[in-house]
């Protein structure tokens, strides 16, 4: 089933003059830097899940508020749909532009407005990448906790449409947890703040509401971050099982003894080799599953929860335990995780990747039942998992130029989010719903909660400009796909036990 | 554990027959915040028949609480693994409920350094404006897919709907603690506090009580040893945060309004109209004042911050909350209507026209 939109079942949309437009937007704003042709606009078709495509009407790359603020009042008053995007590095096509629509790119917002030691604050443009606020914070030793893998390229607007996390949530919390003060601007163009630089704001929480709504609301313009001292020291264990079910266990006894990691990861076979070929970390190849531990924060008690870790990975019967020696071997361990996804890459022509949370007690079963579903749909997969909290990434190697592959690994994708829903987890931890998960919305959110879902929007956009057709299925889809999905298990294999 | 029992469908019962006659209801677990907020006038709607722990693994990190659990009985039942809600949340009244905390959204002592009520909360049970008992979030860590409705609840005060059942993240308790002492004058300790801050510090709560600079240090054996060494202060006895949290300090007897004023982290010192005690590292007041409200507001807003009175108001109508600017209000107003088209959840409990 294609994603893309599809005015029969997720709404139909105003149709738009492109040129009628583009001569009112020039007229209006004749400093607006505005992308019109086709072969300026490709570059913009697609995300970080760049499997999915569609060139975007116009684009506009607007460099101050009152711009943004007169393209929205137009827009508006047009009813033209608009779409925003930050550095576009989101995995599950939330940015992914609309053929009827103006993509609103907010990259070139870049400045760091403001950095605050003593209360311990960053104020920033929504287009600023996460790991340049913790670069620029660094000299007063402070440092912006959630690290999405993309850090290195990935904005602040964009983390806090979509509730960005990383591998240090466990214990830092994600995007919503590390912000006190949004800045938006309301589809009709207003200009509203949500939260203050006090830890709490009159009124309902609405910092947390806009938190992760996938630029539905409204349109970040300016982000103020919580700054935390920088650990003085992080030690990583890396220990070795043979079976994935004991390396999960020893995830829950580690938590048991009391000790939070900073980071908490894991990696199945596949994974471990994929990232071993390209990465050279020195893991144990032959190992089934190995863990990441990493302890932060003050020396002493990072020297006592090593001991304590390494004695309950023994316990849990690891083959093996290691302490990075230095930070050389520290940061090798990591840059194994950290490029596991490009190293996976290397194994397949393409790979998809999934983002499901569940209750750690339940990982032995879905992984089992993600075993059984690769061979049911002839796919390898590769498992790489935030194990600290749940968040599995299964990393599925497909081959787009073989005829109905892609098909065969969204399906795959969507059995692997329906199992996660099955055993009380849900279809996305990090990576939003976007446009990918739309259909599998219907899996974890009954008819009611949709509805609910839809009235929070029409509170903030009853138009529906804003972003048109993702994060929340309409009940015509979910009643489409419900039927599809039936028809589907019906597929390949159906002598296969099925989750 | 305590009973469990799952009234629900009383609940829902009580709501829909509400909504088909356009009934106001009165939202209560104990009533310990029922001084926080306008009076609401309606049937009352009480949640502590709905009670019980629904589930908690330890090593899942998470507790499913039903609405009219006592937060005592939750406190107890994870402490018994060595665990906690590290919001510290006040309880305000014999008998606070995990609904109340919730709804009521306030933090106690180590919220600074360890987060908010919101911040533990990781999905809910709903009974909406639209007769429904609805599930948002989970009992998972990391949940992005749909609005954050769960958080949103947080603070809401019961005026967006009935909040029947909550998952909330929990933690291990800190190894060591040590509760200090340290004379000197609110200027002083709120320069160190700013240095402090900035320095990886197992801090946990910093108050100024007029006296002196009261501080918790929470972590490892080795971290708590050695942030206690450098700063060299006499020992506090333990209570003094419970004290604090709950409102029994000698600071509380004041009769005069209490007012809570929430600030941004290094708010310099503020002169204000009546006896006032520092928390949370400076960014939050308490104020013990008779002066007008829109004096006490003026001076938290031009600090950047905002201020709530915690005494019943008169029969003036104000609300004890911060007004909002107009345009925040409208989407509020917007929000609400969508979620409580019939305006039946505790109306006018934040603000007269919400």
């Amino acid at each position: 089933m294609n994603i893309l939109y599809d005015e029969r079942v997720d709404g139909e949309l105003p149709k738009v003059d492109k040129a009628a437009l583009l001569a009112s937007l020039r007229e209006r704003m004749p400093d607006l830097d505005i992308l019109h042709r086709d072969e300026d606009l490709r570059p913009y078709e697609c995300d970080g899940l760049s499997a999915y495509r569609t060139t975007p009407m116009l684009v506009a790359l607007p460099e101050r508020i009152d711009q943004v603020q007169a393209l929205l009042r137009l827009c508006h008053a047009q009813r033209v749909p608009v779409v925003a995007r930050g550095a576009g590095t989101g995995l599950s096509g939330g940015a992914l532009p609309l053929r009827q629509g103006v993509l609103l790119v907010m990259a070139r917002f870049n400045r760091i407005l403001e950095i605050s030691p003593e209360g311990r604050f960053a104020r920033v443009q929504p287009g600023v990448r996460n790991l340049a606020i913790s670069q620029t914070a660094a000299p007063y030793g402070l440092y912006y906790a959630p690290d999405p893998s993309s850090q290195i390229a990935c904005s602040i607007g964009g983390n806090v449409a979509e509730n960005a996390g990383g591998v240090h949530c466990l214990k830092y919390g994600l995007t919503v947890h590390n912000l006190l003060k949004v800045d938006i601007l309301t589809v009709e163009g207003e200009a509203m703040t949500l939260g203050s630089e006090a830890l709490d704001s009159p009124g309902f929480d609405l910092l947390a509401l806009f938190t992760g709504s996938e630029g539905m609301l409204g349109i970040v313009t300016e982000v103020t971050v919580k700054l935390l001292p920088k650990p003085q020291v992080a030690k990583v264990l890396l220990a070795a099982f043979d079976s994935v079910e004991r390396a999960g266990r020893a995830v829950a006894d580690i938590i048991a003894a009391g000790i939070i990691p900073g980071g908490l990861e894991m990696m199945d076979n596949l994974a471990i080799r994929a990232a071993e070929d390209f990465i050279h970390a020195g893991y144990p190849v032959d190992a089934a599953a190995i863990l990441l531990c990493e302890l932060d924060g003050v020396e002493a008690d990072v020297h006592d929860d090593c001991r304590r870790v390494g004695q309950v990975l023994e316990q849990a019967g690891a083959t093996e335990v290691r302490l990075a020696r230095d930070e050389a071997e520290r940061v090798r361990f990591w840059a194994g995780r950290k490029n596991a996804f490009p190293a996976v890459g290397r194994l397949s022509p393409d790979y998809y990747c999934m983002d499901g949370t569940i209750p750690r007690r339940e990982l032995p079963g879905v992984l089992q039942g993600i075993a059984t579903l690769s061979v049911e749909y002839g796919l390898r997969v590769a498992n790489v998992f935030h194990a600290g909290d749940g968040n599995m990434h299964p990393l599925i190697l497909f081959d787009a130029n073989r005829p109905g592959e892609l098909e065969r690994a969204e399906a795959l994708g969507g059995r692997i989010l329906e199992l996660c829903v099955a055993v009380g987890g849900s279809i996305t931890g990090e990576h939003g719903v976007g446009r990918e998960k739309i259909n599998q919305m219907c899996a974890q959110f009954n008819a009611d909660e949709i509805t609910l879902f839809h009235g929070i929007k029409a509170a903030f956009d009853p138009t529906g400009l804003l972003n048109p057709g993702k994060n929340i299925p309409t009940l015509h889809r979910c009643a489409e796909f419900g039927a599809m999905h039936v028809h589907m298990g019906q597929l390949p294999f159906p002598e296969l036990e099925r989750f | 554990m305590g009973i469990s029992i799952d009234a629900s469908g009383q609940l829902l019962e009580q709501v829909v027959e509400a909504l088909a006659t356009r009934s106001p209801l009165r939202i209560q677990g104990s009533d310990s915040k029922a001084h926080l907020g306008r009076p609401v006038i309606g049937e009352t709607l009480d949640t502590r028949v709905h009670r019980g722990i629904v589930s908690y693994d330890p090593t899942e990190l998470v507790v499913t609480v039903r609405a009219g659990t006592s937060l005592t009985e939750l406190e107890q039942v994870l402490d018994e693994q060595g665990q906690w809600l590290p919001c510290e949340a006040p309880h305000l009244g014999a008998g606070a409920t995990v609904g109340g905390m919730v709804a009521a959204g306030l933090s106690g002592p180590r919220r600074p350094w360890a987060g908010s009520v919101r911040d533990f909360v990781l999905g809910t049970r709903l009974i909406t404006g639209h007769g429904k008992h609805l599930r948002f979030g989970g009992e998972v860590m990391k949940n992005v897919a749909g609005y954050d409705v769960s958080r949103l609840m947080a603070g809401s005060f019961g005026c967006l709907g009935v909040i029947t059942e909550v998952s909330l993240k929990v933690l291990p308790k800190p190894r060591a603690v040590a509760n200090l002492r340290l004379q000197t004058d609110v200027a002083t300790a709120l320069r160190l506090l700013a240095q402090w801050g900035q320095q990886p510090l197992p801090l946990s709560a910093a108050c100024h009580d007029g006296e002196a600079l009261h501080i918790r240090l929470e972590g490892g054996e080795g971290s708590v040893a050695s942030a206690r060494d450098r700063l060299g202060c006499e020992t506090l006895e333990p209570g003094f945060w419970e004290a604090l949290r709950e409102h029994r300090l000698a600071f509380f007897a004041d009769p005069r309004p209490l007012w809570r004023l929430s600030l941004p982290n290094a708010t310099a010192p503020l002169t204000l109209p009546g006896a006032q005690l520092v928390d949370w590292g400076g960014a939050q007041r308490w104020l013990k004042s008779e002066a007008p409200l829109e004096e006490v507001r003026r001076i938290a807003s031009q600090a950047g911050g905002h201020a709530t009175c915690h005494a019943l108001q008169g029969d003036s109508g104000e609300s004890p909350f911060h007004p909002l600017p107009p345009l925040l209000m409208r989407y509020h107003q917007q929000l609400k209507t969508q979620l409580d088209p019939m305006g039946i959840f505790n109306p006018g409990r934040l603000y007269a026209d919400l």
